[in-house]
């Protein structure tokens, strides 16, 4: 535990005392919070403002196929995308990663080369999160080993939700401990709360804080595969939870909204979000993600738009 | 604010609205000069720079309105309630078609930021226009006996700080009750009751029925002590209003009263707290603060007192002051050169009294009118900042222990128009709100306005309510 971090020793040490801490965090106001992210959303980002956050949005994507018939040249398609998003102009920043299956990271690294996309894999029983513990670290340890940079796990929101706190925050950190790899280094471990499963805001806030204190390096709303994924009030919650926590331990966390983000516009509001919440610090992909696969398209249509003044079409952008 | 993302000026254009050198009266459908010729000029509070220009209504004017408005009353009340109804929902409709002209002149003429205009000031204009069109034809339901009667022609009196909405507040019950309208709209922001007038006509309301007299408050006083006319409604200082009070006692006129106010925002332990911040911000900033009944005093428990001032500052970190056309400005231009003075030295007293003063970094234009989003901390009951309205972007902050000294420093106010709980126990909020004496008591927000509620103060924040059912109270004789 990181020394900034024993001034939280304690709440950690029984369920009850980790009840206890998370329940006496501050309420939030369901109303208030959706008022004011949807009052962000109305900031209007224009011309050099717009072409700045485009390129910062699409270098933060976690470019993510997560499907059952997913196939080494699915992925290898991806990888190429993720290099080049837009063959036609190679101004065009690269996307933060890939984000694949654990079979899929071998696959994923060979195709990317020595091009500085990360490989990012999901692990512990992705989505849903329901199998053994050694099962789950098991999952987690072998995307290591097939060269995962970072690691997508889930929470276990049956213990979270049944109140077992406890259970969740030390799944948390035998997974991170699963990322250590042999030479020492770890992968960086993003931390899927499924936001929408955990249905309320006070929820959300204290699955933050239990990933943050398990030393989670980036908190995400979703897996993309329920119904409610990353919304402008569960991420602007996340982001205030990240402030703060680091406010009082001075470590900084990361945020990935993943899931239901498809357009430039909403992108772009997700940024402001970031921009007038956290500042600076986090508008950078080291510190912010986008989980998503059909937003690049549209971000990199808009990018054409600026850069030639008229829109192109869904037949200039590549289709993967 | 981050230097990395910098949003690009994104003005909203100027050119949906044609404003037209000169102005007349609006009186008996038509537009016409002052019978002495006097104009004045109304000016954008952001840069200055002159609008238009405007008759200047004096007392034969005020006169011949109020005569055109009684003549338009006696076919105007006698109308079924649902005519008169296609009326205002008529003027309802064009004011939503036209709310991106109007929301920019509003910009122009009052200097609060388009954000307000357009999302706040327009859209709850249309809702007062609608909510009270469909009482027009249910007056028989709504409390006070069957087929109850109007009172004749209202003077009405309106402040500049929400000059469109005040507006609409005023005339819309007034109309749907069957009364005919003189208003006289503040010499700072003439401009959208002009703008009103012109959609009166476009919607054929009958000659006389509205009429607009813009001028000083010598026009004002005049329109209050007409003989002829019935109802009285006023908007705006409470010294002003005082004066009315004395000047209609005994004429057998109604009147309503809507005064200052020294809201207090009530901030417990348990609150929510980032909720809280954006709702001190709204509650004080929101138009500059020019509202009345802004969350002026924040009453906050000392056990959280330095966590939140610290949310607090940061949050003022961000706010974007400058160009209200631009659709990313979250502070505006000060009204006018004199309420600037006003807040400049209320500020300095607060200053000269020992109160701490405090401001985000943050660059005012050159031209205009313009003041910096403030806190005071260290204050107490006893400090001038905390018992005057200062009708601007100056947040006060107190203490408190209990939720009992909360309702007594609350309470301990001359004002009682409205007040604001953060806590997330609903029976504090339930138990404080019954103790409060204020108009409206917020729970867990702040500022939201709503056709359908009855707004008013106690004490020297006024008498009367209007909106809701209880605003037809004050146009029917009953």
């Amino acid at each position: 535990m990181p020394t900034t971090l024993t001034a939280f020793a304690d709440v950690t040490t029984s369920d009850s005392a980790l009840r206890r801490f998370l329940h006496g965090l501050p309420g939030v106001d369901a109303v208030g919070l959706e008022a004011r992210a949807a009052a962000l959303g109305t900031r209007s980002i224009k011309t050099t403002a717009k072409a700045y956050a485009i390129d910062l949005a699409i270098s933060m994507i976690d470019l993510t196929t997560l499907e059952g018939a997913d196939t080494p040249g699915k992925v290898r398609a991806l990888a190429a995308k993720a290099v080049h998003p837009d063959p036609t102009d190679r101004t065009t920043p690269m996307t933060a990663a890939v984000c694949v299956y654990p079979d899929m990271v071998a696959t994923a690294k060979a195709a990317l080369g020595g091009a500085d996309v990360k490989v990012a894999s999901v692990a512990t029983a992705f989505p849903a999160g329901r199998a053994a513990l050694p099962v789950k670290l098991a999952d987690t340890r072998d995307a290591v080993a097939a060269g995962a940079d970072e690691i997508d796990m889930v929470i276990d929101r049956g213990a979270f939700l049944a109140g077992r706190y406890l259970e969740t925050y030390e799944l948390i950190k035998a997974v991170k401990e699963a990322c250590v790899r042999p030479d020492g280094t770890s992968a960086r471990l993003k931390v899927i709360f499924e936001t929408g499963e955990l249905s309320t805001y006070d929820n959300i806030r204290r699955a933050s804080w239990i990933g943050m204190l398990a030393g989670a390096d980036f908190i995400k709303t979703s897996t993309g595969k329920v119904g409610v994924n990353a919304t402008p009030a569960n991420t602007l919650l996340m982001l205030e939870a990240v402030r703060d926590f680091k406010a009082q331990t001075g470590i900084q966390v990361g945020v990935k909204p993943a899931g239901g983000i498809r357009t430039t516009k909403d992108a772009i509001k997700f940024l402001v979000l970031v921009n007038e919440t956290v500042g600076e610090d986090w508008l950078t992909n080291e510190w912010f993600r986008f989980g998503a696969s059909s937003l690049l398209n549209d971000l990199l249509m808009q990018r054409q738009k600026l850069s030639t003044g008229r829109y192109s079409g869904p037949d200039y952008v590549t289709v993967d | 604010m981050a230097s990395l993302f910098e949003y690009a000026p994104a003005p909203e254009s100027r050119s949906v609205v044609d404003i037209a050198p000169s102005y007349g009266l609006f009186i008996d459908g038509e537009f016409t000069d002052a019978a002495d010729g006097k104009v004045f000029k109304t000016v954008s509070p952001s840069s200055e720079e002159v609008l238009a220009e405007v008759a200047q209504a004096g007392a034969a004017d005020v006169d011949r309105a109020v005569k055109a408005a009684r003549k338009a009353f006696e076919k105007w009340s006698a109308l079924p309630g649902s005519e008169r109804a296609k009326y205002l929902f008529r003027i309802a409709r064009i004011i939503q078609e036209r709310s991106r002209e109007l929301a920019v002149l509003e910009t122009l003429d009052n200097g609060k930021p388009i954000k307000e205009t357009r999302d706040a000031d327009l859209p709850l204009v249309a809702a007062h226009f609608f909510y009270y069109a469909g009482w027009a034809d249910k007056l028989d339901h709504a409390g006070y006996g069957a087929n109850p009667r109007p009172l004749g022609v209202a003077g009405q009196v309106i402040p500049w700080n929400f000059p469109l909405l005040m507006l609409a507040w005023k005339i819309a019950p007034a109309l749907a009750t069957g009364n005919t309208v003189v208003l006289k709209p503040a010499e700072t922001t003439p401009l959208s009751a002009l703008f009103f007038a012109d959609i009166c006509r476009q919607a054929g309301l009958p000659k006389g029925v509205v009429n607009i007299v813009p001028g000083y408050g010598d026009a004002g006083a005049e329109l209050v002590a007409h003989p002829d006319v019935n109802k009285v409604a006023f908007t705006g200082s409470t010294a002003v209003g005082k004066a009315i009070a004395r000047q209609v006692a005994g004429s057998g006129k109604k009147v309503t009263l809507e005064l200052g106010g020294k809201g207090a925002n009530i901030v417990f332990d348990d609150a929510p707290i980032d909720q809280a911040v954006e709702g001190i911000v709204g509650g004080i900033f929101f138009n500059q603060g020019q509202v009345c009944c802004a969350g002026s005093r924040l009453l906050v428990q000392e056990s959280i007192h330095d966590e939140l001032l610290d949310s607090l500052k940061r949050r003022l970190s961000t706010l974007r002051l400058g160009d209200p056309l631009d659709k990313n400005t979250d502070i505006g231009a000060i009204n006018s050169a004199e309420q600037l003075a006003r807040i400049t030295a209320l500020a300095e007293t607060g200053e000269a009294e020992g109160a701490e003063r405090w401001s985000p970094a943050c660059e005012l234009p050159s031209a205009g009118y313009w003041f910096a989003p403030t806190l005071f901390t260290n204050v107490t009951q006893a400090h001038t900042v905390a018992r005057d309205e200062i009708f601007g972007p100056v947040l006060s902050v107190l203490t408190f222990r209990t939720p009992d000294e909360a309702v007594a420093k609350a309470n301990n106010s001359q004002y009682g128009l409205s007040a604001g709980i953060w806590t997330e126990k609903g029976s504090r909020i339930l138990a404080v709100a019954n103790k409060l004496r204020a108009g409206v008591v917020w729970a867990n927000t702040f500022n939201k306005f709503d056709p359908t509620s009855p707004f008013g103060g106690y004490k020297e924040s006024g008498f009367g309510r209007e909106g809701g059912r209880h605003g037809l109270e004050a146009y029917l004789d009953v």
